[in-house]
């Protein structure tokens, strides 16, 4: 074991490394990128014993890494933003072909306009895909989450593949220190990949993937998918059980943070929450009764721990940094649709906020504790809330006022 | 680059050359019943064709397509090879995961090392349209030993008949009807898609064209596009009852007319030589002419509405191929004149 600075993209890379990743296809886009040369700087010098390909899309990548996986090496590949949405429809084909493979999801925010900086709505798109989905705050839970991810979606119980997300810049970008485990102890843990009862092997004629026409067969290859994502719930306990056991570090499917005894509670996902972490600290010392609660585990959702920790609460207030036009922060619907009907439950107050790589100041959150007060005490719920300030509104107002005179010097007849 | 030291090698399987010469062993059939394509359905024949050329040690990946629905619905399919579906867009890239795994497995010593056939087909829809820039992407990448073959009927067949890329000038589909006050809908010349790969994969040791009329030739190419290291494509030209509106009866008919007009020449690029084969090689080395297309287009109910004119203009344009082409049926141009001996 050694101790290093690294960024998040290099973390997923020792990640891939440390798993004995035997096939990677690739596609570049930012802020992804890094991993992959990493691990071509790797291949090409001796260190890593794998074979490195770039196609010609993410759509043809996460084929390439699907049927590999299936024909029985173990796979690893990532990509962010765009390039995820480009590839979308392999995602959810491959997850029926029940490949387990380990894609890192670098998170931008998705165009119109075009970002380069995190939010959530690309990885939020592939929710609903059958790929699982591990949410990551820092580099370290990174690396150790992709070997965690290899693990869970190769279980026999599991068999699909793992998207590890990790924020564009604030995360990808940004030095930490980073434990990477010894080789050879990383090998035990995540032990050799079985493609198992799927043998796409010369003279085992076996047709897989065929068409199911009529619901009946379909309705049930596609419940088998959501049970086995179930399933995954039970098995992340025991495999970040022996993670912890071998290693000493934890990775609950949900992080709490001074949550336990307080009456108010942020929820969100993402690098992001270290802010909130901070800010929770802020708040106790001038007396608030505060904490956090960061789902890692977004696919299969942690329902029964979300449940655990955030009934009897006073009122949570949920950032989402994502938008579903015309609905609002999808990770509040999660957290609605988990409560509801359950006893004590606390008043959500949903906030947007970090869009596009905007930070989400201290004060912020001060305001958004307070705004989640009021409507405990009030019992009045305010709608969706996009955090933005005075100064940024003045911003636009000026950028639109230069647009408005530049137009009237264009066309001044009108 | 420690890629291209590693190195499976491909199968040798034996070469036909005639009917009469198909070796014993090749009779046992790897695309068997099970399938529910339609009477005369040539492309169910070139999947047959083409199991039969590969032989047992061989894993099939199908796109999206007739040849994946129509053949392969849950719980029936007549494949006796390992296959499994892809989306419409992804033959190449499906063919390169799986060779590339194969490779991996092979050279880490997990399993024993073996040259395994790995082919992926596409329709024109997945080999002509979407799929082009994954079949590109296959085609540069030489270190895996894989073959693509798309089979083209002509138009989204399994979708009841739009016009695709590689659908003739002309030609009625449920897209391009022909109207009261536009006859012919659609005016584009069909894609030139196997002499594209060729042309643009320079490394591709080996690109042809084939025709289940010709079943032979089809099995031999199948075979050397197999033997030849590095990925390899084959066009295939399939007559479609449904598509293109005749009796079932003739589709072997249509297969050969088209070759004997000229239409769709049969050739091969072996590691940089192109060669024709079978009637078309009669037409350019000499020994044999061209049929009229008319009797091709005049079988065919998707041309009904063609009138006097365009006859000729659809001969006119296959005309030009023979003419005009550098290669016939394979490059569209010729060599230009010195610009600086220009006045």
């Amino acid at each position: 074991m050694k101790r290093k600075l690294l960024t998040g993209n290099a973390a997923a890379a020792w990640g891939a490394r440390l798993a004995r990743t035997d096939y990677v296809p690739a596609f570049p886009i930012t802020p992804q990128t890094e991993i992959i040369e990493t691990i071509a700087n790797w291949v090409d010098n001796g260190e890593m014993d794998a074979r490195m390909v770039t196609l010609d899309s993410e759509h043809s990548m996460i084929t390439a890494a699907g049927a590999a996986a299936t024909t029985g090496v173990r796979v690893f590949t990532a990509t962010s933003s765009q390039g995820l949405l480009y590839g979308m429809e392999m995602l959810y084909t491959v997850a029926g072909w029940r490949a387990p493979f380990v894609l890192v999801n670098v998170s931008r925010g998705l165009a119109t306009p075009i970002t380069l900086e995190p939010d959530h709505n690309d990885i939020l798109a592939a929710r609903d895909s059958g790929f699982l989905q591990i949410h990551c705050a820092t580099c370290q839970e990174v690396l150790d989450s992709i070997l965690i991810a290899f693990r869970l979606g190769e279980d026999e119980r599991v068999r699909l593949p793992v998207i590890v997300n990790l924020d564009g810049f604030y995360l990808s970008f940004t030095r930490e220190p980073v434990e990477i485990p010894d080789a050879e102890a990383a090998g035990r843990f995540v032990s050799s990949y079985d493609a198992g009862n799927i043998p796409f092997r010369a003279s085992a004629p076996v047709s897989q993937a065929v068409a199911a026409i009529g619901g009946t067969a379909y309705s049930y290859f596609r419940y088998e998918t959501h049970l086995a994502a179930q399933n995954a719930l039970s098995v992340y306990e025991e495999v970040a059980g022996e993670f912890t056991r071998r290693f000493g570090r934890t990775h609950d499917a949900v992080e709490t943070y001074r949550s336990d005894e307080a009456e108010y509670v942020f929820v969100m996902i993402g690098s992001f929450a270290t802010k909130a972490k901070e800010a929770v600290d802020r708040l106790r010392e001038a007396g608030w009764s505060i904490g956090l609660v960061r789902p890692r585990l977004l696919r299969p959702f942690p329902e029964e721990q979300i449940r655990r920790v955030l009934t009897g609460k006073k009122g949570i207030a949920v950032i989402d940094q994502n938008l579903s036009m015309g609905k609002g922060g999808v990770l509040y619907m999660e957290l609605a649709s988990a409560l509801h009907g359950q006893a004590n439950v606390p008043p959500l107050v949903s906030f947007i906020g970090g869009l596009g790589g905007r930070d989400i100041t201290p004060e912020e959150f001060y305001e958004m504790a307070s705004v989640t007060r009021t409507a405990a005490e009030t019992e009045e719920i305010p709608p969706p809330r996009l955090l933005y300030t005075k100064g940024e509104i003045r911003e636009v107002r000026k950028l639109q006022a230069i647009a408005h005179a530049e137009r009237l010097e264009l066309e001044p007849e009108k | 680059m420690t890629d291209s030291v590693y190195h499976i090698g491909t199968q040798d399987l034996p070469l036909t050359n005639r009917v009469n010469q198909i070796p014993e062993k090749a009779v046992e059939e790897y695309y068997t019943s099970g399938h529910r394509t339609c009477q005369g359905c040539e492309s169910a024949l070139i999947m047959r064709l083409m199991a039969k050329a590969a032989g047992p040690r061989t894993i099939i990946l199908g796109s999206t397509g007739c040849m994946y629905v129509a053949n392969t619905t849950y719980y029936s399919t007549p494949w006796v090879v390992p296959w499994m579906h892809t989306q419409l867009g992804s033959a190449g890239s499906a063919a390169t995961g799986t060779a590339a795994a194969l490779r991996a497995l092979m050279r880490k010593g997990k399993m024993k090392e073996e040259p395994i056939n790995v082919i992926a087909f596409c329709g024109d829809g997945g080999g002509v349209d979407m799929g082009v820039s994954s079949i590109s992407a296959a085609l540069m990448h030489t270190q895996y030993n894989l073959l693509i073959i798309c089979y083209d009927n002509e138009s989204y067949a399994n979708t009841d008949i739009q016009i695709s890329g590689s659908s003739p000038w002309g030609a009625n589909t449920t897209f391009t009807p022909p109207g009261k006050k536009i006859r012919i809908m659609y005016k584009n010349w069909k894609k030139n898609i196997a002499a594209l790969y060729a042309v643009g994969h320079t490394k591709c040791n080996y690109v042809a064209t084939g025709d289940a009329s010709y079943p032979a030739d089809l099995i031999d190419k199948v075979r050397k596009g197999l033997k030849e290291p590095g990925p390899a494509f084959i066009h295939t030209f399939d007559p479609c009852p449904k598509g293109w509106d005749y009796d079932p009866f003739y589709s072997h008919k249509l297969g050969e007319l088209a070759v004997e007009s000229g239409l769709f020449p049969l050739w091969e690029m072996t590691n940089g030589e192109l060669t024709y084969t079978g009637v078309s090689a009669r037409h350019v080395y000499g020994g044999r002419s061209r049929k009229p297309v008319r009797e091709y287009l005049e079988t065919q109910g998707r041309f009904h509405h063609f009138i006097e004119e365009d006859y000729q203009y659809f001969q006119s344009e296959v005309e030009k191929m023979w003419t005009d082409w550098a290669m016939p049926g394979v490059i569209p141009f010729k060599l230009g004149a010195d610009p600086s001996k220009k006045k």
